[in-house]
């Protein structure tokens, strides 16, 4: 009958390519565009309260004296910075191992869990300033009391979550193991582990800015060196814009580890849970 | 009428020809509870399954249809009476994989893809590697899955899942598959659907299906026969054969002979009440 033409588009890859990215980034800019025009505002408002009222440096450092802080203390606060991330850092990893560890123990032993969930609670109930002098008595100055703090700040939050993590496989999902006559380890691998991830994480996200908290604090009770040495040093001796600087750094910190957590998990949880109709 | 299959009660009647019986109930008790506190799911129950049927279990809720199915599956722990899948029991019958199980939930692990999750029988268990077993990707065509092997379940819809659960059930050519209310929580046209390709799988496998529902043109539909079970306690009311001709389409249910059957089974239902 009749000729079909067929006319196939030439679609030019690399400046399409191009206007994604661009799109992308100017996405990503105005989707943060509030929470960026507010931090910046806020910062300038805190430079023209400072300048306005004509406050003492020692009393409140303006923006601008910080950040000289950063430039003039680079060593110091370099050097002070690298034992807190190693205390987080470790802490974060024993802490929360012994919690999962735990959390599958108490999953597998109910005998387990009623024997030492109550005392989980209990040293949990303990203040972390109270703990620190008494871990600095028993291990001394050295980096182990900061990780041992650092660790258990992170431990409980972990310990529950996890609990409540392997807990969550459905009746159902077990029974279908059962029928695949699957041994209790092939459940807690195949299932049990899987499915208490979104736990894990919510608990992990915790700990990366909590673990951080503990370091300080662990260093602000006999420590010559860390961020919280550093903290308790630049206030006795009126060194305000180092101790802000100190403080940006060791938020800055907590963020990073937050971060990092949440890509790890991005990337690891894929699936939403069953059971979302 | 005719067309009404002749209703048989199958007490205890010695077995004839061992080897053409799937599923052998003697005797079956079940009780829940303490002492103080006992209720009694099942009572003395007696059915021979044939080798090869397709059985749908009706009756009203709390009649024990589904516990029944669980105590097959060694799901349930058995109070009386005995039980054997092919000579033996549900323990040995469930190591051995003789059977498989489908949920009302589909039960996909949901970070697991498509091919995956059909694989998991393949995976878990003392036989896990040395059975035979089917092809999965062979199975995912049956169902109608083709192309969606590496999808994650949250990503397909509910009817699509529930045949994951069927292709997942027959990856390791069990001999009989226990299906509980497997349906029951899909809409109407995706039900009917499925179960036009449950007996298409049923005729190409030549498993013997178990078949819980509540669902009466489900269960006339599909069965060669119905268990008719009635509650307080969980009794066999009645082991009936539909006589409807197969292949069954769906125009079947619009003929006289379909609503015969059916209209007998919901009568059969209210006695039960």
């Amino acid at each position: 009958m009749s000729h079909v033409v067929s006319s196939t588009t030439k679609t030019g890859a690399p400046p399409e390519r191009k206007i994604a990215l661009l799109d992308a980034t100017a996405g990503v800019l105005v989707k943060h565009m509030p929470a960026i025009s507010a931090a910046v505002g806020l910062v300038v408002l805190w430079q023209f309260v400072v300048w306005f009222f004509k406050i003492p440096t020692f009393m409140a450092p303006s923006p601008v004296d910080v950040a000289y802080a950063f430039q003039d203390n680079a060593k110091i606060l370099w050097t002070n910075m690298l034992p807190t991330i190693l205390e987080a850092f470790l802490g974060f990893v024993f802490g929360n191992l012994v919690a999962i560890l735990l959390a599958i123990w108490f999953v597998h032993s109910s005998t387990a869990e009623k024997a030492f969930y109550p005392i989980a609670v209990f040293i949990k109930a303990i203040p972390i300033i109270a703990l620190a002098p008494i871990l600095v008595l028993i291990f001394g100055n050295g980096l182990a009391p900061k990780i041992i703090i650092a660790g258990l700040i992170c431990f409980f939050p972990t310990l529950v979550n996890m609990v409540q993590g392997l807990k969550s496989a459905s009746p159902a999902m077990l029974d279908l193991m059962r029928v695949l006559s699957a041994s209790n380890t092939e459940i807690l691998w195949k299932v049990r582990l899987p499915s208490s991830m979104p736990f894990l994480f919510a608990a992990l996200k915790i700990a990366a800015t909590s673990s951080v908290m503990g370091a300080i604090v662990a260093e602000w009770i006999g420590s010559s060196f860390g961020l919280g040495a550093l903290i308790i040093e630049a206030t006795y001796n009126f060194r305000s814009p180092l101790l802000y600087a100190t403080v940006v750094i060791a938020a800055v910190l907590a963020v990073v580890l937050f971060f990092i957590v949440s890509v790890i998990e991005a990337r690891m949880i894929r699936w939403k849970p069953a059971g979302s109709h | 009428m005719a067309m009404l299959g002749t209703a048989k009660l199958m007490p205890n009647v010695p077995q004839t020809e061992p080897a053409a019986t799937a599923v052998s109930i003697r005797n079956l008790s079940v009780r829940f509870g303490d002492r103080n506190n006992e209720f009694t799911a099942l009572s003395d129950v007696s059915v021979d399954i044939p080798e090869g049927a397709f059985v749908t279990m009706l009756g009203p809720s709390g009649c024990g249809k589904s516990t029944l199915l669980r105590c097959v599956a060694d799901l349930v722990h058995i109070s009386d009476g005995s039980i054997s899948v092919f000579g033996r029991s549900p323990q040995e019958a469930r190591e051995s994989r003789d059977f498989a199980f489908v949920f009302q939930d589909a039960t996909l692990l949901p970070w697991r893809n498509v091919l995956d999750n059909v694989r998991l029988p393949l995976e878990v268990g003392k036989h896990a590697q040395t059975g035979d077993h089917a092809d999965p990707h062979e199975l995912l065509a049956m169902v109608g899955l083709k192309g969606r092997e590496n999808a994650l379940p949250h990503e397909l819809s509910g009817g699509m899942r529930q045949r994951v659960a069927i292709a997942r059930a027959l990856i390791t050519r069990p001999r009989i598959l226990l299906m509980d209310e497997p349906f029951g929580a899909l809409d109407e046209i995706t039900r009917d659907r499925l179960n036009e390709e449950l007996l298409r799988v049923w005729q190409e496998t030549g498993t013997t299906i178990l078949f819980v529902t509540h669902s009466i043109p489900e269960a006339a539909f599909l069965g060669q026969n119905v268990l008719m079970l009635q509650a307080h306690p969980g009794r066999v009311k009645e082991f009936m054969k539909v006589d409807l001709p197969f292949p069954r389409s769906l125009a079947v249910r619009d003929t006289v002979e379909f609503i015969g059957v059916t209209a007998h089974l919901r009568r059969l239902l209210e006695e039960c009440l």
